[in-house]
């Protein structure tokens, strides 16, 4: 079982390499924006950040990159495909994903912890952790807006699409505990399939005690798990 | 040479707080006649065309591609032909 992690000019992929190389110790390679050719990956990985300075809109150009347009075939074909903050913006912009981003409803650029509860324990991402469980994990954007039309929201209900949401504390979801103005205060969802995650919030930053939260380390462990790869002895586990 | 002055704004009903931010501002200023605003973006496009119909579908399927989200945004151009 093999990552993959997209280096886009301007996006912090070192910080999701670093993670599964270091903190999981699993098998990683970087992958180029003009990459035609995915053959060998299991699990790819579009990275929070920047992209392309995140011109036009953000995510915009980099979902017009070789690479994405390979990215769609994988996914097809069942591949894991996960996007982070940016990346998850390029999926939306991609069509990989349903929906968009809008601007956060404040205009401000929000960059503090924030509480989900997990929707859905049962995607390939998720499976370390319990369904309803809340979980605190940083966010860091400025057009986190999630932006879909209420027949869409429903199909993702009812589908079970959505895997995040932000909540308070008590694992409540209300408007106050939205840090971006989220349609259903969704903060992740995945395909029909499951096997493409995208979420707002950012599990590579919180993956390490020496960050002091250990929380986002259990989403690359389920990649692990669910393939079938007992995590290996010393690898660090938050529970 | 063809020249394409696109402009993309939100759909009707979806939340602008850039227009909204600006349209306060402007209250501010004293400006209290103004009703609204929207804000959006403006793209000036030169293409060689053959002609008019296919610089015309050229445009579209840019906006649609690239330039606009059709999932939030609309879209519309002017196409004025251009000397070399």
């Amino acid at each position: 079982m093999k990552f993959g992690v997209v280096f886009f000019p301007g996006a912090n992929a070192a910080e999701c390499f670093y993670v599964i190389d270091q903190v999981i110790g699993h098998p990683v390679s970087s992958i180029q924006p003009d990459e035609r050719e995915l053959a060998g990956f299991d699990c790819v990985i579009l990275p929070g950040g920047f992209s392309y300075g995140d011109y036009l809109r953000a995510g915009a150009l980099a979902g017009a990159t070789p690479v994405v347009e390979q990215i769609a075939d994988f996914a097809e074909q069942g591949g894991l495909v996960l996007g982070i903050g940016n990346g998850f913006q390029i999926l939306l912009n991609a069509g990989l994903l349903p929906g968009a981003m809008r601007k956060n409803e404040s205009l401000r650029f929000r960059c503090h912890d924030v509480f989900l509860r997990v929707e859905n324990s049962r995607t390939p991402f998720t499976n370390r952790y319990h369904q309803g469980e809340v979980i605190k994990y940083p966010i860091a954007h400025g057009e986190g807006n999630y932006y879909i039309d209420a027949e869409g929201l429903a199909q993702l209900e009812q589908n079970g699409q959505v895997v995040f949401r932000y909540c308070n504390k008590q694992g409540e979801v209300t408007p106050a505990a939205n840090p971006d103005g989220s349609v259903g205060n969704i903060a992740g969802i995945c395909n029909v399939k499951g096997n493409v995650l995208g979420l707002m919030p950012h599990p590579e930053r919180c993956s390490e005690e020496i960050l002091g939260n250990t929380h986002g380390v259990r989403l690359f462990l389920s990649v692990l798990d669910w393939w079938g790869i007992h995590t290996q002895e010393g690898v660090m586990t938050d529970e | 040479m063809f020249e394409a002055a696109v402009y993309v704004t939100l759909k009707k009903g979806i939340l602008d707080p850039e227009g909204k931010a600006i349209m306060n501002s402007l209250r501010s200023l004293g400006y209290d006649q103004v009703e609204e605003v929207k804000s959006g973006k403006f793209f000036l496009l030169k293409l060689k065309a053959q002609d008019r119909t296919t610089a015309e579908e050229e445009v579209r399927q840019i906006c649609e591609k690239l330039l606009v989200n059709m999932v939030m945004e609309d879209y519309t151009f002017e196409l004025r032909e251009v000397g070399r």
